[in-house]
Parts: C-alpha cells; sequence; structure tokens
C-alpha cells in the first residue's frame, strides 16, 4: 500500500493537480460520451415511434 | 465440407442483422469494460509502487498510453472501415466510420490532455511543438475534420465516400506519430512497450498500464457498438424492417 492516509492519497506527492486533472477530466469524458450515444438512440427511437403514430392514425381516418 | 457449418460474414455486413447483434453483444463489453477498470484502477493507485524519479506524477501513464493507443489504433479501424466501404459500397461500414470517429476524437484528446498534464510537472511546460505531440494533434484534427465533413454533407452515401477518402489519405500520420520518437529528436520519451525488447518498466506498472488498456479497448468496443445502433436507426429510419422492431412497436 502506498498511501498511509486519504489525504497522502489525495496529495499524490504534490502532483495531485496533474495527476487528478488528468483522471478527472478522462473519468468526465468517459462517463459523458456513453450518456450521449444512448440519448442519441433513445432520440431516434421515438421520432419513430412518433412516425408510426402518425402513420396509424392517419389510416384509422 | 459443407456449406452450412461456415458462418456467413457477409450476413452481418446488413444493418439489418448487425443491429440486433451488436445489441446482444453490448452489455458484455460494458461488463468486461468495468472490470478491466476497477482492476487497472486498483492496481494504478494502490498496487503500482512509486516511481523512483518521477514520484507520484508519472501514474498519469495508466490513462495517458491507453487513450494514446486507443486514439492511433481507433483511426485504423476507422480508415479500414471507411475502405472496405469504398471498395465494396456496404452499406454497414460507413455507419461503422461514423460510429468510431467521435470516440477517437475523445482518445485523442485525453492523449493530449493528460500529456500537457504529464509535461508540465516533468518538463515544465503544457506543450511543446515536438514531433510526437505535433503529429497527435494532426491526429484529432483528423478525426474533427472527418466527423466535420461527413456532418456538412447532407446526403448519407456521399458523406461515407468523401469521409473515406479522408481517413484513408489521413492514415499516412499514424505511423509518423507511431515512429515520430525514433524519426525526430524529440522531448517525448520512446515506446514504454516494444516487441523486440524488455518493457522499459516495472512489471506491476506494466501489468496496470496493459489491463487499463484494455478496459479502454471494452469501452471503445461497448461504446461504437451503442453508437452504431443509432446511427443505423437513423439511415434505415424509412425501412420496413426498422419499422417492425419492438422496440418501435412499443
Amino acid at each position: 500500500m502506498n498511501w498511509g492516509s486519504p489525504a497522502e492519497f489525495f496529495a499524490m506527492g504534490g502532483y495531485g493537480l496533474y495527476v487528478w486533472g488528468s483522471f478527472g477530466v478522462c473519468a468526465l469524458l468517459m462517463i459523458a460520451e456513453p450518456i450521449m450515444a444512448s440519448k442519441r438512440r433513445k432520440d431516434i427511437l421515438r421520432s419513430l415511434r412518433r412516425e408510426r403514430l402518425a402513420e396509424t392514425l392517419d389510416n384509422q381516418q | 465440407m459443407s456449406d452450412n457449418k461456415i458462418i456467413n460474414w457477409f450476413k452481418y455486413a446488413s444493418p439489418q442483422s448487425f443491429y440486433p447483434l451488436a445489441g446482444k453483444m453490448i452489455p458484455w463489453f460494458w461488463a468486461l469494460a468495468a472490470l478491466f477498470t476497477i482492476a487497472g484502477l486498483w492496481i494504478s493507485f494502490f498496487v503500482a509502487p512509486t516511481d523512483a524519479t518521477q514520484g507520484e506524477g508519472y501514474r498519469i501513464i495508466f490513462i495517458h498510453v491507453p487513450a494514446a493507443w486507443m486514439s492511433m489504433f481507433l483511426y485504423c479501424v476507422m480508415a479500414a472501415w471507411a475502405g472496405i466501404g469504398l471498395a465494396l459500397n456496404t452499406r454497414l461500414s460507413g455507419m461503422m466510420a461514423q460510429a468510431i470517429a467521435p470516440t477517437g476524437a475523445i482518445m485523442a484528446f485525453l492523449s493530449l490532455w493528460t500529456g500537457a498534464f504529464w509535461g508540465k510537472p516533468m518538463w515544465g511546460t503544457w506543450w511543446v511543438w515536438d514531433a510526437r505531440l505535433t503529429s497527435e494533434l494532426i491526429l484529432f484534427f483528423l478525426y474533427i475534420g472527418f466527423i466535420a465533413l461527413q456532418a456538412a454533407i447532407d446526403d448519407a452515401r456521399r458523406a461515407d465516400k468523401a469521409g473515406a477518402i479522408l481517413a484513408l489519405v489521413g492514415a499516412v500520420n499514424v505511423p509518423i506519430i507511431y515512429w515520430s520518437v525514433k524519426w525526430w529528436n524529440t522531448l517525448h520519451q520512446g515506446a514504454s512497450v516494444a516487441i523486440n525488447k524488455a518493457p522499459a518498466m516495472a512489471t506491476t506498472m506494466l501489468w496496470g498500464m496493459l489491463i487499463m488498456a484494455l478496459a479502454f479497448w471494452m469501452y471503445a468496443i461497448a461504446l461504437v457498438l451503442t453508437r452504431v445502433r443509432a446511427i443505423i436507426l437513423e439511415r434505415e429510419a424509412h425501412t420496413e424492417w426498422v419499422k417492425e422492431l419492438s422496440e418501435v412497436k412499443q
């Protein structure tokens, strides 16, 4: 184990800004990207469902 | 040899059969990505020892190298799909290339970003116009250019063709990045891992980096499959099979 306390862990031997600046942005992007990708699929599915509903309503008239 | 024992790979080249297949594979790749990320981060922070010269600052390597590898590897895969699309005119190829580009761009960005955050404490500068850094920046711009070019052309098949040419021409940059540290005198250190020599790092550090690389790999596969499913639906919106999908019918 490298760290005596949580404070030591976050300090990263004085490199805290650089280590957490790297890992933080990496985590942020790698969490945001899948959310955006699945939103893209949900959006197109929603519009496909709407189109389908519009078609069935048209056919009923 | 009977024909029914051969998997018909061309079957999966159609968006209609690839769409459900991708859907089945995605959860597995997410699970593997999570597994490797947990193991990789554990090694990165709790198993790998402090570096003799760079202290704790070297731990950036555990995301910097995987991101840089993925940015180059994804570009090759993207260019390959684009080339297949150009040669065989298969619909799925263009969709795959389009699905890979944003992830590749993010990997290129991350390798530059983490590189800057590593360069500042170790070299004393966020950025230098050195061969490795500059060629990686060009890779990032190639991804952005590919995405912008495709977005600018309304017709999807034409966008695929234009994008494919850009991707294939830009592929020359990948070996330039890879060998830049050998060809030019740069500030960037040489390859961490090479086939023809022992890795230039401690075993636990190497394992941490390789497991993180696997995590990035699984992440990229899961994400590209997720995105390609959205792209398939967008492009095939007016086909019968999309209208008959259970998720559309509900």
